[in-house]
């Protein structure tokens, strides 16, 4: 059956409607059998790289990335990338990401795969065994040889961040807080 | 950003300084090309003619680093031509502020230098108070101790010759550039400023940044639609992450990380409320007990009570500065045993690497979380050391993609978006929220069980995100928003509201010193309320015509789109502009219309409740004289810390408060050429989002350094040959890519070359090559210790693989 112009773009802006309004993943193309988005689902996000924020369509079938592209609805880009937003499905659909956890022993010259719950008890082990013994109650402050208060852990550090969601920041930034960590730090001193 | 994206559609004139926004903020040219459509003019000054300054009406190259002579320059030029707003500079700055007598500036150092300590004692630059104890102040700015006259007095010394004599500018690329942005300083036009790691990247760089905010200030460009002091961001969420206070002197919403003597909570209340007794003041921070009880009430939920301190004593109290390169210092030392990266590449990222790399050595272990290999998780492996040799236990976890997983993400312009999940995490990979959760759940069950020290700040830390596999990030989002902890009753002016244990704070003005109320970031409070999550919204609409936007996503503080948008109208509430009026009172309303306004006061000039636009400072007025800035008041020149070039203002060569590295020199004979770092279109930071990326390979392959032609035929070096790069610190090879768009820059009657190059490449990853990290320096800036990356001196050498 053939399909005028006018239907499909009638289908088309239908689709589009569906996730303008809300953005949650939704059927791309109930009204518009013929678009290349046939079958497929579709759900927004925001691109990953610098701060401008762009809109993104991400158009998944059979929970897989099959394309990636620039969410026309959005009032900054419009619907353009540059060459990095353009190669978000590459960081979806890639080999070289990180699929496994791996454990490189000290002094070994290779990594093990592990599990995770083997990897987080070790880890849980490392984090207290250093917090036990580099905990810093007090200490004597050199300006005025008085004693203070400090809770910190002197030897843990923890990095990063402006990778990460909003919501992961707030409980990295607690759970730093909570371990003693006073030496966490990110890109934004960099 | 005080602005916002779209925003610069609204400008009449946009001066990029310090950025690149064409190749590291490309979509951000939109909204330029719009406003270049509509009339305005754009003015790109940088060291190289980059992709932004292709597009640019008005360019002018000057020599990295110096920034301040160029900008204390434009300063000079508007007061000197009577260019300034000169009603916004009088009622809403700091201009007619009176400085007590002690004051004092000479010959490159301000009053009170302490020469063994290397530190100013900043109450010496205090404003002089009358009897009520509020500044004094001369609303004619006649008094020759007034802030205007001393500003005056200081960028008198920057006239156009001196300044492009330390910038190497052509004279007339200044003035054009002076000329064409000064404009703006009248009601009707606006000038945007876009900056970033040029400005910040330098033993100045918070200098740097206020003098753009000062500039800004006295074109009466603050506040306004089209208008600001853009900081263009360049990590998706370096805002969010800044935000959330992932920082060592930052807790969440810029409230201060207690420091060892501020013993109790009322100590921390008592240092970092500050007050006024001026009613036309609102002071805003004076509100700090409110937000550091919410958020402690956040931390320790119902075990942080008055008789407690909210729990104040878990919270580590800093002592020295542990900021980043200060960490890596001690990790190099040893005195480091545990480091985790989240998403970060220390091996590569910071300054001075071959040092950050052989510090990773002296970690017992080391926990990598990333969607990639790194540097930093291979660092044991990497070319020129033997693993054998390296002890460091480590743990490299794969993480989920941003289309893995649900949570919300706030760009340059404090937009909070919501991002769904559309796929299952690859592989084993897990979301950082995720990994976050299982560190926390098995550390507090080792505590619970086993004991140890201290363990009451794990103990008794509210956790509470749901049964699930993963935590519910809406339950996350809602802690942060913030909840009632009991039934209230707040009487707002004429409304009384009734709120129920539970119910979601509906704004920051709600929130409590008492414990009744928490939020885990106050300035986030508002973003996902009852009427549901405010970062998901996808509302088109604009209403102003501005590009507001005011129901797509959500942004702080209260979504107000511009901040300090009192600014924008005269004292008794008229738009400055009224063919773009950001917000207007209208009076039989008794109600502002446009934007949220920066507090729902009437205008400054009502004599009961108007209001100072400038809420965030006690005084309520823009600072064209710091108080706070721990080298100076005003934005003084001197010279990168490694400068081919001796300071023509003064006698003091560097910023005084800066202590030199051993390794930073300004050894012009073994160094005699400028380096510079950048970012590009096609690679990202540390390159693990992009060098494993197959399109973004094929574009950019390899790792190469930017010439002119004049340094190429002077080293007989052509286009596509090796190279060699040294510094002090190290050497890198890469490819020379011999470029008009380098120039040798004339300073001071001679000619300086410079060696531009990007710091994407590393030795993990598809694409792989030398980091120019290896070659910058650790010397950082007296405010914030971010390090000199802008401005090194190097030297280059035909032949490859390291000569």
């Amino acid at each position: 059956m053939g399909m005028s112009r006018r239907d499909f773009l009638r289908g088309g802006a239908l689709a589009a409607a569906g996730v303008a309004l809300t953005g949650r993943q939704g059927e791309a193309n109930a009204d518009a059998p013929q678009m290349r988005t046939k079958g497929l689902k579709s759900s927004t996000t925001i691109c990953p790289y610098c701060a401008v924020g762009c809109g993104l369509i991400v158009h998944t079938k059979d929970g897989k990335v099959v394309n990636i592209e620039g969410d026309p609805q959005h009032p900054i880009n419009q619907g353009s990338l540059c060459s990095k937003g353009s190669s978000l499905f590459q960081v979806a659909v890639n080999d070289r990401r990180l699929q496994k956890v791996m454990y490189r022993a000290p002094g070994s010259d290779k990594f093990e795969e592990k599990s995770w719950d083997w990897a987080l008890e070790r880890i849980a082990l490392r984090m207290k065994e250093t917090r036990d013994r580099t905990f810093k109650q007090k200490e004597i402050n050199k300006k005025d040889n008085k004693e203070y208060v400090v809770n910190r852990t002197e030897g843990m550090a923890f990095f990063g961040g402006a990778g990460l969601d909003n919501e992961e920041c707030y409980l990295w930034s607690k759970f730093s807080r909570a371990m003693g960590v006073a030496q966490l730090e990110h890109q934004a001193r960099l | 950003m005080t602005n916002h994206w779209i925003d610069l559609k609204n400008s009449d004139a946009i001066l990029i300084i310090g950025c690149n926004p064409a190749e590291n903020h490309p979509i951000s040219f939109k909204w330029i090309e719009k406003a270049m459509d509509d009339g305005a003019k754009l003015i790109v000054v940088d060291p190289r003619y980059t992709r932004s300054a292709s597009k640019a009406d008005v360019y002018a190259q000057l020599r990295p680093g110096t920034d301040i002579a160029f900008l204390g320059g434009m300063i000079n030029y508007a007061l000197q031509n009577n260019l300034i707003h000169e009603e916004y500079v009088r009622e809403y700055t700091n201009a007619a502020f009176i400085i007590n007598e002690k004051f004092n500036f000479e010959d490159g150092l301000f009053c009170s230098f302490d020469d063994q300590e290397k530190t100013y004692d900043l109450k010496s630059w205090a404003y002089e108070n009358d009897a009520a104890g509020n500044p004094k102040r001369d609303m004619s700015l006649q008094h020759p101790r007034s802030v205007y006259q001393l500003l005056k007095k200081h960028y008198s010394r920057y006239d156009a010759d001196k300044v492009c004599a330390i910038t190497g500018t052509k004279k007339e690329d200044f003035l054009r550039v002076a000329a064409a942005f000064c404009a703006t300083g009248r009601p009707d036009k606006a000038g945007t400023l876009l900056y970033a790691m040029g400005i910040t990247q330098s033993t100045h760089g918070t200098q740097n940044v206020r003098a753009t905010a000062m500039l800004q200030m006295l074109l009466g460009n603050i506040g306004i639609a089209g208008g600001g002091v853009n900081a263009l961001r360049g990590e998706s969420n370096v805002q969010g992450s800044t935000d959330y206070g992932l920082l060592f002197n930052s807790l969440p919403g810029y409230l201060k990380a207690p420091q060892y003597d501020n013993v109790d909570l009322k100590a921390y209340k008592e240092k970092y409320t500050p007050k006024t007794k001026d009613a036309k003041s609102a002071n805003w921070w004076g509100n700090t007990p409110k937000y550091i009880t919410s958020l402690l009430k956040a931390w320790y939920g119902d075990n942080a009570v008055a008789e407690n301190d909210f729990c104040y004593d878990y919270l580590p109290k800093w002592s020295t500065g542990h900021f980043y390169s200060k960490v890596i210092e001690r990790m190099g030392k040893g005195e480091i045993e545990g480091l985790v990266c989240m998403g970060m590449n220390p091996a590569m990222g910071g300054p001075d690497s071959n040092n950050a790399r052989t510090a990773l050595g002296k970690l017992k272990w080391l926990v990598t979380v990333d969607l990639w290999q790194t540097e930093t998780s291979i660092f044991w492996q990497r070319p020129g050391v033997d693993p054998k040799d390296i002890n460091t236990e480590v743990f490299m976890l794969p993480a989920a993609s941003s289309v893995e997983k649900e949570g919300s993400i706030s760009n340059s312009g404090r937009w909070a978006q919501w991002r769904y999940k559309a796929v299952e995490p690859v592989g084993e990979s897990k979301s950082d929220l995720w990994i976050i959760n299982q560190f926390f759940k098995r550390i507090q069950a080792l505590y619970t069980r086993d004991k140890g020290t201290f363990p009451e700040p794990l103990t008794k830390l509210a956790w509470n995100y749901g049964e699930g596999h993963e935590p519910d990030v809406h339950l996350v989002a809602k802690e942060i928003n913030g909840y009632f902890t009991k039934d209230m009753t707040i009487v707002d002016k004429d409304k009384t509201l009734e709120f129920k244990k539970g119910d979601q704070v509906p704004m920051f003005k709600y929130l409590q010193e008492d414990g009744s109320t928490t939020s885990g970031c106050w300035i986030y409070c508002g973003s996902y309320t009852k009427d549901g999550n405010q970062m998901a919204r996808r509302d088109a609409s604009d209403p102003t015509g501005l590009g507001l936007f005011p129901k797509w996503s959500w942004c702080w503080p209260v979504n107000r789109r511009i901040i300090y948008n009192r600014a924008s109208v005269t004292p008794d509430g008229a738009p400055f502009n009224p063919k773009r009026p950001l917000i207007a009172w209208d009076a039989t309303e008794k109600k502002w219309k446009g934007d949220v306004p920066d507090g729902p006061w009437p205008p400054m000039k009502d004599d009961k409740e108007g209001k100072y636009p400038f809420i965030m400072l006690a005084e309520g007025h823009g600072r064209l004289y710091a108080l706070d800035m721990k080298d100076g008041p005003f934005p003084e020149h001197y010279e990168p810390m490694e400068s081919p070039a001796r300071n023509l203002l003064s006698k003091v060569q560097n910023n005084p408060l800066v202590k030199v590295p051993a390794n930073v020199s300004s050894n012009t004979a073994k160094f005699p050429l400028i380096g510079t770092t950048y970012r590009m279109t096609e690679h990202w930071q540390t390159g693990g989002m992009t060098r494993s990326l197959p399109w973004l390979v094929e574009l950019v392959p390899n790792m190469f350094v930017e010439i002119s032609e004049s340094l190429a035929k002077e080293k007989g070096i052509k286009k596509g040959d090796k190279v060699k790069v040294t510094t002090e610190r190290g050497a890198i090879e890469a490819v020379a890519l011999v470029t008009s768009r380098l120039k040798p820059l004339n300073v001071n009657g001679k000619p300086v070359e410079q060696v531009g190059m990007p710091w994407h490449f590393g030795y993990s990853g598809l694409a792989k090559g030398d980091s120019a990290n290896l070659l910058t320096s650790a010397v950082g800036c007296a405010n914030t210790n971010i390090p000199e990356f802008k401005a090194f001196l190097c030297n280059i050498e035909k032949g490859g693989s390291k000569a």
